[in-house]
């Protein structure tokens, strides 16, 4: 890819981009995405959203950074293993159902319980958001991934 | 009886071996070790199931609790669980072949991971009561088959995965909108309830045949029947040996599976004229097949083309719908899945050995390899269909079945099949084992303990099922009921009812 740009003659390609403009607000707007995503993550249990969705929110607040910085210093900022997040958020997807059995109830039966928090007063806990989480990991891990490779930065 | 395991477990355990080989990281050798394990785990749990559904019937689990016609119901009868026992077997003795032929470079590269997927989605498929979740196994399967297919980056396996790539993605959209179709006229996807709702509608049901019609497209694309096995030949050709045996074994089996379990329960109204178009569809792959196992010397082609021919005769059986026709057929289709596959291991070990692909260019191994060489001659007329071996069991009943249906053609154009098949593959082995060696042929110095205990593994299989033939009857017969009386099939709704 770059190779073949330079043969065109677009060198300027190769130089660090540096636009104060979106490095700035990629920042805040990063965090912004990321804090919606989980809202979207969240609501998913009434209402539409969900884990994909969620996923998905994550991955391109990731990507939007990638687009104001280079992959190295996105690198440093997150220090994750993408094939790490696949890994764990399929293991959830396929742990969390399986080990319902446990209850005695058919696969995918979800479970759920209240309980009470100090601040926050009752609180549900429930096994459908552990095999959401997975969901979440693994289409998060799987779009960077994804990016990551296409765009030639090799991990 | 809902909170069992063992309907859920063939699925789980793939999955859970993926999983596992994905958190190792590019390490070979655990990976070998995991899947092995699992593939034989998974023989063990199968073949238990089989006795298990053989003294209690199907064994059905509803998803997520939710009861049958809403909830997805994974529906364990006999059907499936030969298959998924075919499955596992196939499955392991391709992996323990894979650990000396697939090559370093594709281990680190989440090969078995993916085949772990790949048998998920396809017992997935197998084992499913739900059209949209069959819809979703199928594309999890595909998914996967798509990294295993260009897995190794040489340029024909990206040429041809392309072209494997565009036609199963195009099928797969049809298959989506054949299911539009069926939601919109019956409002289910419980394959047992939508069989129910048909079969209790006494108005007219002409629209169905377009749904049919649509099903035939999706899953002849998926199975290579007739006009649209172009893409079979070719991207079969292209992977390594291991990949195509589990392809050529498991995945146009799938399709199989597919059009005889929609066109038994769904499309009963009209037999006329779908389950002829079936039929006319499935003559001319055998014609075409036998055309091309004639045409090619080249020892993969050959067997790619026979597995059109079987899967002709396979879906001949099915188009009957009567007893002795499903029997025939499912025997005919696990027969098939064992047989095929230790053609390809044989074949592989062949082409391992001495590096040529075109069996012209081989000559004389009988003297070093004595034990390969009368295997493949036993796997050969087993394939072609000589009597105490499986293949002849399948075919009887086929002929059988056809001659009761006054298809006379039909049953002559099966039996003048076989006759090809044995010329085809005979051709194959007097080329490769007898005759003198060609000039410059030098055999390679390779490990081959593994290949040749999967490869003559599963001809014993295939063997000792033939020999079984008489034992397995009840379990054939039980398997075959749920396609000539789709009624036994959903039954477990009445009882949920």
């Amino acid at each position: 890819m770059k190779s073949t740009l330079k043969r065109a003659g677009y060198s300027k390609v190769q130089r660090q981009m540096n636009d104060v403009f979106i490095q700035f607000t990629g920042r805040v707007i990063f965090l912004i995405i990321l804090l919606f995503s989980v809202n979207m993550f969240l609501a998913g249990h009434y209402e539409p959203g969900g884990g994909f969705v969620g996923g998905l929110l994550a991955a391109s607040a990731v990507i939007l950074l990638l687009i104001a910085f280079d992959f190295e210093t996105v690198r440093k900022m997150i220090p994750i293993n993408f094939h790490l997040i696949i890994s764990i958020g399929l293991f959830l997807a396929i742990a969390v159902p399986t080990a319902l059995y446990f209850f005695g109830v058919p696969f995918f039966t979800h479970q759920h319980t209240y309980i009470d928090v100090p601040i926050f007063g009752e609180v549900a806990l429930h096994t459908a958001v552990a095999f959401d989480i997975g969901v979440f990991m693994t289409v998060a891990g799987t779009a960077l991934l994804i990016v990551s490779l296409v765009g030639g930065m090799d991990d | 009886m809902a909170t069992n395991i063992l309907p859920m477990l063939p699925i789980i355990l793939p999955f859970f071996a993926g999983v596992i080989m994905l958190f190792m990281g590019k390490r070979p050798i655990p990976h070998r070790i995991v899947s092995a394990i699992t593939s034989a785990l998974m023989v063990g749990i199968s073949a238990y199931s089989i006795y298990y559904v053989y003294k209690n019937g199907a064994m059905v689990t509803f998803i997520s609790n939710w009861s049958a016609p809403f909830g997805i119901s994974v529906v364990y009868d006999m059907v499936a669980a030969l298959l998924v026992l075919t499955t596992s077997i196939i499955l392991f003795f391709t992996v323990v072949y894979s650990f000396q032929s697939i090559g370093y470079e594709r281990e680190k590269y989440y090969y078995y991971p993916m085949v772990m997927f790949m048998i998920t989605g396809i017992i997935g498929a197998f084992t499913t009561g739900d059209i949209f979740n069959m819809f979703v196994f199928f594309e999890v399967f595909l998914l996967a088959s798509y990294v295993l297919i260009t897995l190794g980056n040489r340029k024909i396996q990206l040429q041809e995965g392309f072209k494997y790539f565009v036609v199963n993605v195009v099928s797969s959209n049809f298959f989506l909108i054949g299911l539009a179709y069926l939601y919109s006229i019956t409002g289910s996807l419980n394959m047992a309830d939508i069989q129910i709702k048909l079969s209790n509608y006494d108005g007219n049901l002409a629209v169905m045949t377009l749904v049919a019609v649509v099903f035939i497209f999706v899953f002849a694309t998926k199975a290579g029947l007739f006009p649209l096995y172009f893409w079979m030949p070719g991207s079969y050709n292209a992977p390594p040996i291991p990949i195509i045996a589990l392809f050529g074994a498991l995945l146009t089996k799938v399709g199989i599976y597919a059009i005889a379990r929609t066109f038994s329960l769904f499309f009963q109204h009209d037999v006329g004229y779908t389950h002829q178009v079936l039929l006319l569809l499935a003559l001319l792959t055998i014609i075409v097949g036998c055309i091309g196992a004639l045409a090619y010397t080249d020892m993969k082609m050959v067997i790619i083309y026979n597995i059109m021919i079987a899967v002709g005769v396979i879906v001949v059986g099915f188009a009957m719908m009567d007893e002795v026709g499903s029997i025939g057929a499912m025997y005919y289709l696990i027969h098939d899945m064992i047989i095929k596959g230790a053609l390809f291991l044989l074949v592989g070990f062949i082409i391992y050995r001495t590096g040529k692909n075109n069996s012209e260019d081989i000559g004389g191994l009988i003297n070093s390899h004595p034990v390969v060489g009368w295997t493949f001659f036993i796997a050969a007329l087993s394939l072609a269909g000589v009597p105490p071996l499986p293949g002849f069991y399948g075919k009887l009943f086929i002929v059988e079945s056809a001659f009761l249906n006054d298809h006379v053609i039909a049953a002559i154009i099966v039996l003048l099949s076989s006759l090809i098949v044995l010329f085809s593959i005979m051709k194959l082995f007097i080329n490769v084992f007898f005759r003198e060696p060609r000039e410059g042929l030098e055999l390679r110095d390779i490990k081959s303990d593994k290949l040749l205990f999967s490869a003559v593994g599963l001809v014993v299989v295939s063997i000792v099922f033939g020999l079984s033939a008489d034992f397995l009857y009840p379990v054939f017969e039980m398997a075959a009921e749920s396609f000539f009386d789709p009624s036994s099939y959903s039954n477990y709704l009445m009882e949920v009812e």
